[in-house]
This record gives C-alpha cells, structure tokens and sequence, in this order.
C-alpha cells in the first residue's frame, strides 16, 4: 500500500504524475489504447455534433435509409432520415454521462457500505455484506428492467437506477481492502489518540484503499454504459426521441437485411467506449497494485 | 462436514429473506402498487378502489402485508398474472425448459472453449496465443450481447441464409434436429461472455497450481508433463471453477434474457419482457423471484459441491 500517501499527503501528490505506478501505466500498450480511445469518443461526441452539417432531429424524409458515405450522411440516415452521425454523438453524450454519474454515485454508495462495513465488522459489518449479496443475487438486467419500468424513465431516473444496481462490487472490493487494514499500526494509533470513527474511517482509511477504488470505478463505468445499452436497446432506459447509443439499437433488427448500419454503427460506439473503460481499468490495476514493483 | 452444510444452509435463508425484502421494495415502487391492475381500469371510481384495497389487505401495516406475501410465496402461491389469470409459478414453469436448455448447451460450449483457452493461454503464459486470447477476452466482455445478436443474424441468417433468425422450432417441424439448427446461433452468442469470464479465470487458476510444490514434486519424480498437466494442474484448477459457475449465474440468466429477446427464443427472459409490456407485475415479480431464488440455489450447489471435491474447503 502507499505508506507515503498517510504520512505526507502533500508531498505524493504533488508529482503523482512522476511515480512507479504513473509510468507503469504510460507504458501499458493496452491502456493507452483506452485512453486514447475514451479520449477521441469524448472529442467526437461533445466537439462533433458542432462539425456536422445536421440537427439531430432534423427530419428529411426524401433522404431516408442512405447508406454510410451519402453526401454529407457520413453514417448514412435511419428510418426517418436523420442523420446518424449527429444522432450518434448526441446520444454519445448522454450515454457517457449517463455511464459517468452513475458510477459516481454507486462508487459513493459502495465507498461507504464497504468501509462502514470493513471498519466496524461485527453485527452491523455481516448484515451490511449480506444485504450486497442479496443485491448481486439478482441477475441486474432483471432488476433493472422492474425498477426501469416502474419509474419515470427520465435521464437521470435512469442514471440512479443503473447505481442502484452496480454498487455491490465496490463494496465488497473496499470491505475486504479495509478488513485487512483494520488492525494495523496507523489505525490503532488513530484510534488511541482518540480520533473519532468517522475520522478514522474516511480521513485514515479512505486514503489507503482509494487505488482498488479507483480501479473499480472505472470498470463501473464501463458496466454502466453498457447497462444503459441494454435496457434502452429493450426499450425501457433512454427514450426517443432523446437518442442514446442503446435506443438508436431499437429499431435496429427490423431493418437488418435493409440497412445494417443501423444496428453496426451504434454497436461499434458502445464497444469502443467500453472497451477503452475496460482497458483503462486493467491498466490501472496493473500500475496500482504494489506487487508489481519488482518489475 | 454437516456443520458447514447447515451454516451454509442457514445462510442461504437468510439471504433469500434479504432478497424477498428487496422484492416486496420493488413491488411497492409500482405505480400504484399492487393496485395498479384496477387504477388503469377505465370507469374505477374511488369507492371501488378502496373496496379492492381492503380486499387485498392493501390498507393493513406495511410490515404484515408483507409477512403475508412471504408466507404465501413459500407456499408456492405467487399470485395471479393479470393477462390470463393463471397462477404466476404455472406461467413460469411453462417457459422454464427452454431457458434451460439455452443456458445450459450454451454453459457446455462456453466450459469447454474456456477451458481449453484458460490451460493453453497459462502453459504458454507470455506467447502470442496467450496475448491474443488476453486482449480477445477483454473486447468480448466489452460487447453487448444483444449486438453481437443482431451481427450474427445479419450474417448467418441476412447474409448467408444458414441458420433461422429466431424462434425454438419451426412451426410444423419440431423434430430434435430443428431444434438442434435454432439453438445454434442464440447458444453460441449467450456463450461467447462466458467463454471470456471462464477462459480469465481458467487461466490464472491454472498458473495458480502450476507454482504450487505438489505440482514440481510431480514433476520431479519423472511423471510425464502430460499426465502432470492432466491429472494434477488441470484437475485441482478445476475446483474454484465450480465456485465461479455458481457465481457467473446471475450474469448468466441476464444473458439470456437478453438473447431470448434477439432471437424470440420462448423462455423466462422473454416472457419478462411481455409481461412487462403489459404491465403484468405479478408475473415480472415473479420471474425476479424465481430467478433469484435460482441464483440462491445454484450458488448453495456449487459451494456444496466443491466442499465435496475440496476436503480443505470446509468453513472458515
């Protein structure tokens, strides 16, 4: 674990940038792949919609179902004769957002489960870690699919429900880092200078497990957007005719022998933005994780 | 032994009430609640409603109404679907075999590809094939099922008119080889994740023995690297796998829900979505009982067993 982290926070943090583990990641073929990934879909999806010659609503009937490459269609057109390309970056931003919040607010939520839970064992720590498992012994397209069908699928209803279902594994990764964490020096010591339980929870022991953190909230984000993919390409997240990368997949099937692109391109947007998320979090796992110093 | 069957027995009952809780949680968030059948009935005025309520016992502690849910659910009695009046449990059992036999060819296909991968990426650690199978893991998990759905019948289907789109048979046919040409494609796309998860697993499984003493001793005593690889590495490697078989189930059963919905294949995911559709809540209640009491049993499964193969395994 990172010692120096506790013992001058200021100092480390200062060049964080120059440490074993950010070099370890630069050099990671795999994860710079992700970020450059992430980093060009960002571009095309807040800087492109601006580029593009389209609204994405605008409605030309006459242009219906061109393919890919038609005029300025660099995506071609849907069913409507919208274009895809700006339908695809707009929905890019919400689906994005959608997957970025929702892992904000379930990583909160596990950071806090999981260390309350680690920290304080005993009753409440077993009831806390049964009530994760019962959450993961639900299939979460199941879960999700009831609670999206019950609430007002809006945005942001979507976003809380996605957290709901996708906080359990942080939980289990922090309670299982603070467990093993629990009875060492720089805790005892906090305990005996008589620093208050939330002290030592969030200002000792938060510090120290906030890698395996970091590494689970990146793959979060990956397992939202796809959640989010998921349940929109069912019909129940994101609703026309706000476009997401999962609702654009919709109507996708009745038009396959017509118009595969409509079904290719929003699939390959949502591969790509979780591929780069997967990338990233393997590589940070890598360039976290204190045994593979020797190298 | 019988002491870790029974804590582990006791512990499955208490998860399935957490999970009830959480169910019954659910089932209060629908619009109206377990009411919502009549609020939508055009013509229902205030009285009547409040008649029904008491009827069902909806005006009593919350608490009650639930112990009462409960008891009724352990008694096998899951309510009525509103669509056609049949008991929920009856509706669910019809659609259950071919649930099964989706997940179960495609867990056969996906064991025996991600093993092989998972042995042959660990004992050629750092080659080409174990890079490649790496990276092909990590971007397989990245895709979603239902897309690789859509490509797969745009391809083998659209394109080249091999396999049938979707449905369990054909109406007429239904000789086992029909079955057999519709099970391939939704089968092999459910598969294909968990082919990525076991191969990861197997793979670092198998590293994990490789480096243990037995394994040199083994070696050291002359045995051929073959039989050293089959009989003790593959074999030990093997045993948390079932603990990640149970594991996986949730993933699984999302899965196919998933691909019921691409391929119209007739079970448990699809009939999810229906009842969804029309807003039959006791059934999709239901189902997410049912198929987190499934997880809950599969998992007890695995544990048992594995305690079984592992006599190391046995409480901690």
């Amino acid at each position: 674990m990172n010692a120096t982290a506790v013992s001058d926070p200021s100092k480390s943090r200062a060049r964080w940038w120059r440490s074993r583990s950010a070099r370890r990641f630069v050099k990671n073929r795999l994860a710079m792949v992700g970020v450059f990934l992430i980093v060009g879909l960002m571009l095309a999806c807040f800087v492109g919609p601006h580029l593009l010659p389209f609204d994405e609503l605008f409605i030309d009937l006459r242009a219906r179902f061109s393919p890919p490459g038609t005029g300025a269609h660099i995506f071609g057109t849907d069913p409507l004769g919208r274009d895809i390309a700006a339908r695809l970056f707009h929905a890019g931003q919400i689906s994005l957002l959608v997957g970025f919040f929702a892992m904000v607010m379930s990583t909160v939520v596990g950071t806090v489960v999981g260390i309350v839970a680690g920290y304080t064992g005993g009753w409440l720590g077993a009831a806390l870690m049964r009530v994760v498992d019962a959450f993961l012994s639900f299939p979460s397209i199941f879960l999700l699919l009831a609670l999206a069908a019950f609430v007002n699928p809006s945005p942001i209803m979507i976003t809380i429900i996605i957290a709901v279902t996708s906080w359990m594994e942080v939980a289990r990764i922090v309670e299982a880092e603070v467990r093993s964490l629990r009875d060492r020096d720089f805790v005892l010591a906090a305990r005996m200078v008589g620093l208050p339980r939330s002290q030592i929870m969030f200002r000792e022991l938060l510090p120290n497990v906030i890698g395996p953190i970091i590494v689970a909230a990146t793959l979060t984000v990956a397992r939202a957007i796809l959640l989010e993919a998921y349940i929109s390409f069912l019909g129940y997240g994101i609703q026309p005719p706000l476009p997401s990368w999962g609702n654009m997949l919709n109507g996708a099937q009745q038009y396959l022998d017509k118009a595969p692109w409509l079904a290719i391109v929003p699939g390959i947007a949502i591969t790509m933005a979780v591929a780069g998320f997967n990338f990233i979090g393997d590589g940070l796992r890598d360039a976290l994780d204190a045994r593979s110093d020797q190298r | 032994m019988l002491r870790y069957l029974l804590v582990r027995l006791w512990q499955s009952v208490i998860l399935l009430f957490l999970v009830s809780l959480i169910g019954f949680m659910v089932l209060n968030l629908a619009p109206g609640g377990p009411l919502s059948q009549y609020t939508l009935t055009p013509g229902m005025t205030k009285e009547a409603l409040d008649r029904i309520s008491e009827q069902m016992g909806l005006n009593r502690p919350l608490p009650i109404q639930y112990l009462d849910w409960f008891w009724n659910l352990l008694q096998g009695d899951w309510g009525k679907s509103y669509r056609d009046g049949r008991p929920v449990l009856e509706i669910i059992r019809g659609h259950l075999f071919a649930t099964l036999l989706l997940m179960g060819s495609s867990t056969v296909l996906a064991v025996m590809i991600g093993t092989w991968i998972g042995i042959h990426s660990a004992i050629r650690q750092g080659s080409l094939f174990d890079y490649i199978t790496t990276i092909g893991a990590m971007v397989t998990l990245s895709i979603p099922t239902f897309w690789f759905g859509l490509i797969a019948i745009f391809v083998f289907s659209v394109g080249l008119g091999w396999l049938p789109a979707g449905n369990m048979y054909t109406v007429g046919d239904g000789s086992v080889g029909d079955y057999a040409i519709h099970l391939i494609m939704p089968s092999v796309v459910l598969a294909l994740v968990n082919v990525a998860v076991w191969s990861r697993y197997m793979r670092s499984a198998t590293l994990d023995v490789m480096s243990q003493d037995f394994v040199r001793t083994a070696k050291a005593k002359g045995l051929a690297p073959r039989r050293v690889l089959m009989k003790h590495i593959v074999g030990n490697a093997l045993v948390p796998m079932i603990t990640l078989a149970g594991l996986q189930l949730p993933t699984l059963l999302g899965g196919a829900l998933v691909t019921e919905t691409v391929f119209t294949w007739p079970g448990m995911g699809r009939l999810f979505l229906d009842s969804l559709g029309y807003n039959d809540y006791p059934v999709v209640m239901g189902l997410l009982m049912f198929s987190a009491v499934l997880v809950l049993i599969g998992n007890l499964a695995a544990d048992i067993l594995v305690a079984l193969v592992d006599p190391r395994i046995r409480l901690d």
